[in-house]
């Protein structure tokens, strides 16, 4: 299926009181895809999604959404593109349902208010006023409000914030539907369990630019291809002496010992390591109780090429 | 390798705003039917301004030198203009400096109904408030007794579209410059500043000093002017309608210019 790109942001540049908050960014988003921007709180990801809903307008580079400028075509483009803001932007003494359907009478075909609902939860608390709503019933309000328009392009602002485990698999269920019907869904978070869990492509975000782009598998396989070293670690259920194991593996590994019975083995790891490392300690007749290949998170990815944690 | 595909007119076959009259609409509703809701505000729009005029009619406690008219003729214009200056200034400018504060304003921005016409929406929705509280506080000036000049009511109704412009302008300057705490002490205070010294109920002309000139000048003594040679004289002074607009030309302009949406 062809995709065309849905968002385009082209050296983006935002300065506040000349302190410069996105810097040079460049961010592709295309339709029928989930686009997570990942990076620590304070990288631009608000400020850049701000830009693309026309709530901002850019100091310098260009902005497109569906091929129109979200600020010189503001209204054409507006029936198009919903918004979940990371404030919410609910008005306190409203009701839910009330809420969701004052929204939906600004669009011409918007999804049917109850059946929405319905898919968010929003029925246990539809007459209960904004104020009174626990943070994950606002989120999952607003996000209703974000597609009760048929959007096809999506910004959510930090959705999942404040979410209990049970909105939050409503509410990546209706994103990936929302992709799977075609909208490009573009989405802010800083935990990458987040991006790991639900994007397509993730566009990682430090200091006002994109640091490292590409699919989550593409982010894992990058870090690791840099150094070419993947970090073995085998609890085992008594003591064993490294020195002995290092000895088996050869000269590109090294084998430390972390704790009284867990090492750690590190260099090429390779199915054959795997298997050495394990042959050398039955015959040491020692029981393994965990193998840990390391898997690499995106935090890994980011701490890489941060230096930093990203929460 | 992605391929623009979109056809050249994105969005003429996918999502689509509802008509602008019907978006407005909505909006002028919403707005109403929230200030209403609010007991607080039903409270100082409504409830004050009929307790003021019901006290101040049926109690000599407050000398009046009515000209010669009775009280309740007297005072009837001066409790309107108080009403619509709590309408269009103090609920409007707290409602929307907690509507600024909470993301309300922006999100309605990202919606079909776009800044102008939540603006548009907010002012309907005064003024459809208004209309609750001038038929409320009417009725009871009539059973008070009330006979305002039959010609002079059409022009009292321009003279309330003037001074909701006016003070109109004045709770957007402030709702969308100061912090939501501050607009709503700064706005209760103002009003009561205005009712008792600013020649609203008590005209100008009658207010001690100096306070006599610098009253006329003001919005709410020009609004309080203007209501009172509508319903008493049946014909618009020109200067207080002149204050007025110029007010609303000041205040505005400067509202579209320091306005902060976030």
């Amino acid at each position: 299926m062809p995709r065309s790109p849905a968002v385009e942001v082209h050296g983006l540049v935002k300065r506040y009181d000349g302190r410069t908050v996105v810097d040079g960014l460049d961010l592709t988003a295309d339709a029928g895809r989930v686009t997570a921007v990942l990076g620590p709180n304070g990288a631009g990801k608000t400020t850049t999604v701000e830009c693309c809903e026309g709530l901002r307008s850019p100091d310098a580079g260009t902005v497109r959404v569906l091929g129109l400028d979200p600020v010189a075509d503001a209204a054409a483009l507006r029936p198009a593109v919903g918004v979940m803001l990371q404030d919410g932007g609910l008005p306190t003494g409203v009701r839910a349902q009330e809420m969701l359907e004052h929204v939906a009478r600004m669009y011409a075909r918007p999804l049917d208010t109850g059946e929405l609902a319905e898919r968010l939860g929003l029925g246990a608390f539809a007459r209960t006023t904004v104020r009174r709503l626990s943070g994950g019933q606002r989120q999952r309000l607003a996000l209703a409000l974000a597609v009760v328009g048929r959007p096809r392009a999506v910004f959510l602002d930090e959705p999942s914030a404040g979410m209990d485990p049970q909105s939050r698999l409503a509410v990546w269920e209706l994103v990936r539907e929302l992709r799977d019907g075609g909208a490009a869904v573009i989405l802010t978070t800083h935990l990458m369990e987040e991006a790991e869990d639900v994007a397509d492509q993730v566009a990682v975000v430090d200091h006002g630019t994109v640091i490292a782009r590409g699919t989550v598998p593409q982010l894992l396989a990058a870090g690791v291809d840099r150094d070419g070293t993947a970090t073995l670690v085998v609890d085992t259920a008594s003591d064993v002496d490294p020195t002995g194991l290092a000895a088996r593996l050869g000269g590109r590994f090294t084998v430390e010992r972390r704790s009284g019975t867990s090492l750690a083995v590190s260099g090429p790891v390779a199915p054959g390591t795997v298997a050495a490392t394990t042959g050398w300690l039955a015959e040491q007749d020692v029981l393994v109780t965990r193998l840990d290949l390391g898997r690499r998170t995106l935090e890994d990815v980011f701490l890489d090429l941060t230096g930093r944690s990203l929460r | 390798m992605s391929v623009p595909d979109a056809p050249a007119t994105p969005l003429a076959d996918g999502p689509a705003a509802a008509p602008p009259a019907r978006r407005v609409l909505a909006q002028a509703a919403f707005e109403a039917r929230m200030i209403l809701r609010n007991g607080e505000q039903v409270l100082v729009a409504v409830v004050i301004p009929v307790l003021a005029l019901v006290g101040l009619v049926q109690t000599s406690f407050v000398a009046l030198d009515t000209d010669g008219m009775s009280r309740v003729d007297f005072l009837t214009p001066g409790v309107l203009a108080l009403a619509v200056m709590t309408a269009s200034f103090t609920s409007q400018a707290i409602a929307t400096a907690f509507d600024r504060r909470n993301g309300v304003l922006r999100l309605m921005a990202t919606t079909p109904l776009g800044r102008g016409g939540l603006l548009a929406g907010k002012v309907l929705g005064v003024l459809a408030v208004e209309a609750v509280q001038v038929v409320l506080i009417g009725a009871a000036a009539l059973v008070l007794g009330w006979r305002p000049d039959p010609a002079g009511v059409l022009l009292a109704l321009v003279g309330v579209v003037l001074g909701t412009a006016a003070f109109t302008a004045l709770a957007l300057l402030v709702a969308g410059t100061l912090r939501a705490e501050a607009v709503l002490a700064l706005a209760n205070l103002l009003l009561l500043v205005l009712a008792l010294g600013g020649g609203v109920i008590v005209p100008a002309d009658r207010l001690p000093g100096p306070l006599a000139t610098l009253a006329a000048w003001l919005p709410s003594g020009a609004l309080g002017d203007v209501l009172r040679g509508a319903l008493v004289d049946g014909a618009l002074p020109l200067v207080p309608v002149l204050v007025l607009a110029g007010w609303t030309a000041v205040l505005g302009t400067l509202a579209a210019r320091l306005f902060r949406w976030h």
